[in-house]
């Protein structure tokens, strides 16, 4: 098999995996969904403050979330010995990471999908640029996916695993953190000084960097 | 490693941080009472000759734990994977006490402890970013799992400095400019340069150390004899999470 073979069969075995523990997806939308209604709850009715920050909450749900199916989705690798055969079937590392980091950006963008209409409506915000909206969703969802499918292979085997993925990913996602949010505000209230193309940029150099350096360090993780 | 040559490094390394702390001593004492005050900030401004010596160590400390690190991926060898411990951890240290004199700088002199200033945020990222490393290592019990972890996860960390820099500076320059960096007089430029000449021999000592501490534990566990796995139905681990 060619690479871009092997990384087509890991995502449709990621995708069949998801469909069939269907009810997972659906617990982890409805829990980016809940968080966004706490964060409206902390905050409180005031419309103009909810409206303001609507990108941070959308972003603080998916990173939220992200660290839960991100981590269930190596668990079940770890578990069963997966990983090992697919090492054996045999499918390079950089497939394995990629198709199960696209797999990730799959699943993360079905959350996106419910998770930004609910923002939408609990916040009053509007969207001025679509288009920009849906670009910062797949490239925030991207810069999430692929540090996040690294790291979650790498704490696989330890013990306190649950904490360790979350406190070694959100340091690390903070310049995508950064540009998300910003660009999804200008999206969403409208971009007077023009500054959303950078904001892209910032978050498509962040995906380009970490994608090509956790596909390249995938390798030294699975070996041990 | 022999006998032998163990305690003549870690005679060097204590001699280091001796020879370090001396040298820190001369710089302080000229800081403090020889050089001119500063012209805005007066006594307060005399921070200087600590803090930017130890950014100064925090970045040059990482850095050359990064460079152990890529040594452990490269060649699997345990005295990189010992130095890459020691030099991160010599680092947050380093990022913790400056997060701590600039908040006692900037509570006199911008009236807050804490400001989203590129510098400041970055350096929190840090200490956040290799503190975990640190974690992480410490909740991983298998040698070669263990050394890989901190390896790579050094390498992912130190890649992720210019760009949270960055991206804080563009962040935080849309809502207030940016505090200028102050230039620096001859009359403090000579100070400057002992007490940061200082924090690098103490640096370079501590870090001697800790790779010899964290080599004899290398060492000490695999002469330990392994112990017997327990079996399935006693360990800890859900039925269901044991491969």
């Amino acid at each position: 098999m060619t690479l871009p073979q092997e990384i087509a069969a890991v995502i449709a075995k990621d995708l069949r995996v998801e469909w069939r523990a269907r009810a997972q997806v659906m617990a982890l939308v409805a829990f980016a969904a809940v968080v966004l209604m706490l964060f409206s709850f902390a905050v409180g009715p005031d419309s103009t403050m909810l409206a303001k920050h609507a990108g941070g909450y959308l972003w603080l749900a998916m990173l939220l979330a992200s660290t839960l199916s991100l981590a269930r989705s190596m668990q079940t690798e770890v578990e069963t010995g997966a990983l090992e055969a697919m090492l054996l079937a045999p499918l390079r590392a950089p497939a394995i990471f990629y198709g199960k980091a696209l797999a990730n950006l799959a699943v993360l963008l079905l959350v996106a999908l419910v998770a930004v209409p609910v923002d939408l409506v609990i916040t009053g915000a509007g969207v001025q640029d679509p288009l920009s909206l849906l670009a910062v969703l797949a490239l925030g969802a991207g810069g999430i996916a692929a540090p996040g499918t690294f790291y979650a292979a790498l704490t696989a085997r330890v013990a306190g695993r649950q904490l360790l993925l979350p406190l070694l990913l959100f340091p690390l996602l903070v310049p995508a953190l950064l540009a998300s949010v910003k660009a999804t505000s200008l999206a969403m209230s409208g971009d007077a000084m023009g500054q959303m193309s950078s904001w892209l940029i910032l978050l498509l150099c962040f995906d380009l960097i970490y994608w090509s350096l956790c596909g390249a360090l995938f390798e030294k993780v699975v070996e041990s | 490693m022999t006998r032998a040559s163990y305690a003549r490094t870690r005679t060097v390394g204590l001699a280091l941080v001796v020879l370090g702390m001396l040298v820190m001593a001369v710089g302080h004492g000229w800081g403090l009472f020889v050089a001119p005050r500063e012209a805005m900030m007066g006594d307060v401004g005399r921070i200087l000759y600590v803090h930017v010596p130890t950014a100064w160590g925090a970045l040059v400390f990482y850095l050359v734990g990064f460079v152990a690190a890529i040594g452990t991926l490269w060649t699997g060898r345990r005295i990189f994977d010992a130095s890459t411990t020691a030099w991160v951890e010599v680092g947050t240290l380093m990022t913790m006490l400056l997060l701590i004199q600039g908040s006692i700088w900037a509570r006199p002199t911008w009236g807050t402890w804490w400001t989203w200033d590129p510098r400041l945020t970055t350096s929190a990222v840090l200490a956040m970013s290799f503190g975990v490393v640190l974690l992480l290592r410490r909740l991983i019990d298998q040698a070669g799992r263990r050394s890989m972890a901190t390896a790579v996860a050094t390498i992912v960390a130190t890649v992720n400095v210019p760009i949270v820099y960055k991206s804080v500076e563009w962040w935080n320059s849309l809502h207030q400019p940016m505090s200028s960096r102050e230039s620096i007089d001859s009359p403090m430029w000579m100070p400057l340069m002992i007490t940061s000449l200082g924090v690098t021999l103490l640096g370079i000592g501590l870090a001697t150390l800790r790779t010899l501490i964290e080599l004899s534990r290398l060492l000490a566990e695999e002469a330990a004899p392994e112990l017997p796995e327990l079996p399935d139905r006693l360990s800890l681990t859900r039925p269901e999470e044991s491969p």
